[in-house]
């Protein structure tokens, strides 16, 4: 069985309605906002403006700063151009024949897990997600809905006592404006590359995080942010602000497929790290990668950044099996002195995917130290580069990094690049990189043939050994996923 | 328990194996000997289904069972070893989950439940105390900087964690010093039984003063060309391969 068979795009019906309907609309009446729409269908019609900017804005009723904050970005991105140094090849999006606006499914009363495809199911068995995360992520109406709803509860009620502010971004630019614009777009300006500008003016949703001093996420924020996550649609945007002393472990994405419409990812995640506080940020991505002869698939083009304040660390760690085309780089700024970043990564590619991924990690402050371990795994026809940079400004006293970075082949027509740049401007940096890059060999696959373990075992055997160091770095109960999705994503790559 | 029938085997265009004939039954240890290039590292890898070579002809009947065309793992499921002469290496993989996933996948395939934690446990501590094993050792990386010695008695600790029907100790002596070599001989001689069978294929008389077989074979060329009991060993140390190389 192979991942790809799994997910067939359904094409998205468009409505007849077109942007000269819009804009008639738009012109003939006036709203509080100086500007109306009584768009009342669940999706957008195709295309990008000011005007449309301000009815995403319009719709999710945000206060007129955010809307402004829209309208800069898009401007900013109008005169921007696509950026091409990626190791990438695809045919570039057009960005007038994508709609920025969906609502969130609703649940069909109808649809039981019945209606869901087998192979689907089989694959979320494999997986060994509950039947509830099942139904949430297929639509389907839960059965035992006090259950999710009181777990739910109870989580918000835990957070709620420990001043932890968790919720959607929409949410929280209505209930804790304060918060969203002082720190919404200071550690991933509005302009900082073309996917971050796009995104920050068509955001359609994404999670908010806050912890307040000196406290310590009692939960990894993961079954209730799964759960909460299904159909935050295709321009993702998550703020997660650890304030002085405080610690939390945020888990991102699902191991399950996704089979998303949207062919254009660009999520921002920007994460905020006081004085003395601590990040720790898992994802897990798994996206639809497109057939097996390339065709199809996910563009995820994700621009994530931390910035670590004095003895504050964040810590990045990714686990990357989808989409068609990746272009991912989660980065840490350390400004603050004594402060630590970390970034643990696996990326497969198989068939025809293409990632581009790495990290950056800016050394400012004095003493910042820095750890990279990248592991890419390549199968199929695909390419697995990793692009990081470590960067060591003037002040940054006796700046520490380790980069290590690991490739692993499978078969004769894939490739793995490694591109690591190190720019220093202090003496007293310290900076060391590592790079292997290795084969799976016959001789590994016959000596586990040779005591009793088949040959898909053994691959999965040998990739798990290999990606051990950062498969190590997740949550308990995500590694063992996340195990499994490694092993699934790479099934008859070696045959 | 073996047999061995006028078996052909070729890599690429090249013919190694000229017609081999051996009959092995339970409890008895079989010594196979032989200058280098005479096709014995062949005739291992080939019994235990490396599909690198080519049979020609012939077949190999284990317990009366055809298995020249099964898959590797499915022969090693009936119960064939093979001590490599050069293990490999699989970094991130602890020889304790090396072998947690080889037991289980060999029970899964005779049908049988997966070994419980505390029972591996258990035989883990047994087979690491009869090979005189630090236990520290199996939480390292299979093969990975073992010394030759370490490698060769993690070879033999895997075919006591197995309990093989039938283990070929492929070279098992070369890299030993001498102490490493009567550790690796007494765990052999201590897990041999009536039940299993054992063909020890060397350079050397040197390893079977400790593994004393019950035959010795010489192959030569592709064939087997003199067999014996365990005295033929010292009179090959005695007169070198030149004596055969000259009958043949």
């Amino acid at each position: 069985m192979c991942l790809n068979f799994l997910m067939v795009l359904k094409n998205k019906k468009m409505p007849k309605y077109t942007e000269d309907h819009l804009r008639v609309e738009l012109e003939s009446k006036e709203y509080e906002y100086g500007f109306y729409t009584d768009i009342e269908s669940d999706t957008f019609p195709i295309g990008l403006n000011e005007d449309i900017v301000r009815a995403i804005s319009h719709r999710k009723e945000e206060p007129q700063w955010m809307t402004d904050w829209r309208i800069e970005a898009f401007r900013a991105w109008e005169k921007m151009i696509e950026p091409e140094w990626a190791n990438v090849h695809y045919t570039k999006p057009d960005f007038q024949a994508i709609s920025y606006y969906s609502a969130p499914k609703a649940i069909d009363p109808n649809k039981t897990l019945d209606d869901v495809d087998p192979e689907l199911l089989e694959m979320y068995k494999k997986l060994g997600i509950s039947v509830d995360e099942q139904k949430m992520m297929n639509n389907v109406a839960m059965d035992i809905v006090v259950d999710s709803v009181s777990v739910a509860t109870t989580f918000k009620k835990t957070l709620g006592e420990k001043g932890i502010i968790f919720m959607s971004i929409s949410e929280a630019i209505k209930e804790h404006p304060e918060l969203v614009r002082k720190h919404l777009g200071t550690v991933v300006p509005q302009k900082d590359n073309f996917y971050a500008a796009l995104n920050s003016a068509v955001f359609s949703d994404g999670s908010f995080c806050y912890i307040p001093k000196g406290v310590r996420c009692p939960m990894e924020l993961s079954t209730y942010f799964r759960i909460n996550q299904a159909g935050t649609g295709q321009f993702e945007r998550t703020l997660l602000i650890a304030d002085e002393g405080s610690y939390v472990s945020y888990l991102e994405g699902c191991t399950a497929p996704s089979r998303d419409e949207n062919q254009l990812h660009a999520a921002v995640v920007e994460l905020i790290a006081m004085d003395d506080a601590e990040i720790k940020y898992s994802t897990v991505q798994n996206w639809y990668p497109g057939n097996k002869e390339g065709k199809g698939g996910v563009f995820n083009f994700v621009t994530k950044r931390g910035l670590c304040e004095k003895n504050a660390k964040i810590s990045w760690t990714q686990v990357e099996t989808g989409s068609a085309v990746t272009w991912k780089y989660p980065s840490c700024i350390l400004k603050g002195d004594n402060s630590v970043g970390e970034f643990y990564s696996i990326a497969v590619t198989n068939n025809f995917q293409q990632a581009d991924t790495g990290t950056k990690m800016i050394h400012l402050g004095k003493n910042t130290k820095s750890t990279i371990i990248s592991k890419g795994i390549s199968a199929g026809k695909s390419n697995n580069s990793y692009r990081g940079l470590v960067k060591v400004g003037p002040n940054a006293d006796n700046a520490r990094n380790f980069s290590q970075c690991d490739s692993l082949l499978m078969g004769n027509n894939c490739g793995a690049h490694t591109f690591p740049y190190i720019e220093s401007k202090n003496p007293s940096a310290k900076i060391e990189h590592e790079a292997t890059t290795s084969k799976i060999g016959e001789d590994q696959v016959f000596y586990c043939n040779q005591r009793g373990i088949p040959t898909e075992k053994a691959i999965a055997l040998i990739v798990n050994g290999f990606s051990k160091d950062v498969l190590n770095k997740l949550p308990m109960e995500f590694a063992v996923e996340a195990q499994k999705l490694l092993e699934i994503s790479l099934e008859g790559s070696v045959g | 328990m073996l047999s061995i029938k006028n078996l052909h085997a070729s890599i690429g265009d090249k013919e190694i194996l000229k017609g081999i004939n051996l009959e092995v039954n339970a409890g008895e240890i079989h010594a196979i000997m032989g200058p280098n290039g005479a096709g014995k590292s062949t005739l291992s890898a080939i019994i235990a289904g490396n599909e690198n070579y080519k049979v020609t002809e012939g077949e190999i009947f284990l317990d009366g069972e055809d298995i020249s065309e099964l898959a590797p793992e499915e022969r090693a499921h009936k119960g064939v070893f093979l001590s490599f002469q050069y293990p490999v290496e699989i970094p991130g993989v602890s020889v304790t989950n090396f072998m947690r996933t080889a037991i289980n996948e060999t029970r899964k395939a005779n049908k049988l439940e997966e070994m419980p934690a505390n029972e591996m446990l258990k035989v883990i501590r047994e087979k690491s105390e009869l090979l005189e094993i630090d236990r520290k050792f199996l939480s390292r990386s299979l093969n990975e900087g073992f010394s030759g010695g370490e490698k060769k008695r993690n070879e033999i600790f895997q075919m006591a964690m197995l309990e093989p029907k039938l283990a070929i100790l492929d070279e098992t002596d070369s890299g030993l010093d001498i102490d490493a070599l009567r550790i690796v001989a007494n765990g052999v001689n201590k897990l041999k039984s009536d039940k299993n069978a054992i063909i020890v294929i060397t350079h050397y008389q040197r390893l079977l003063d400790y593994i004393v077989p019950d035959f010795v074979h010489v192959l030569y060329n592709g064939k087997i060309v003199k067999s014996g009991g365990k005295e033929l060993a010292y009179e090959l140390e005695e007169k070198g391969y030149d004596w055969i190389k000259a009958e043949n």
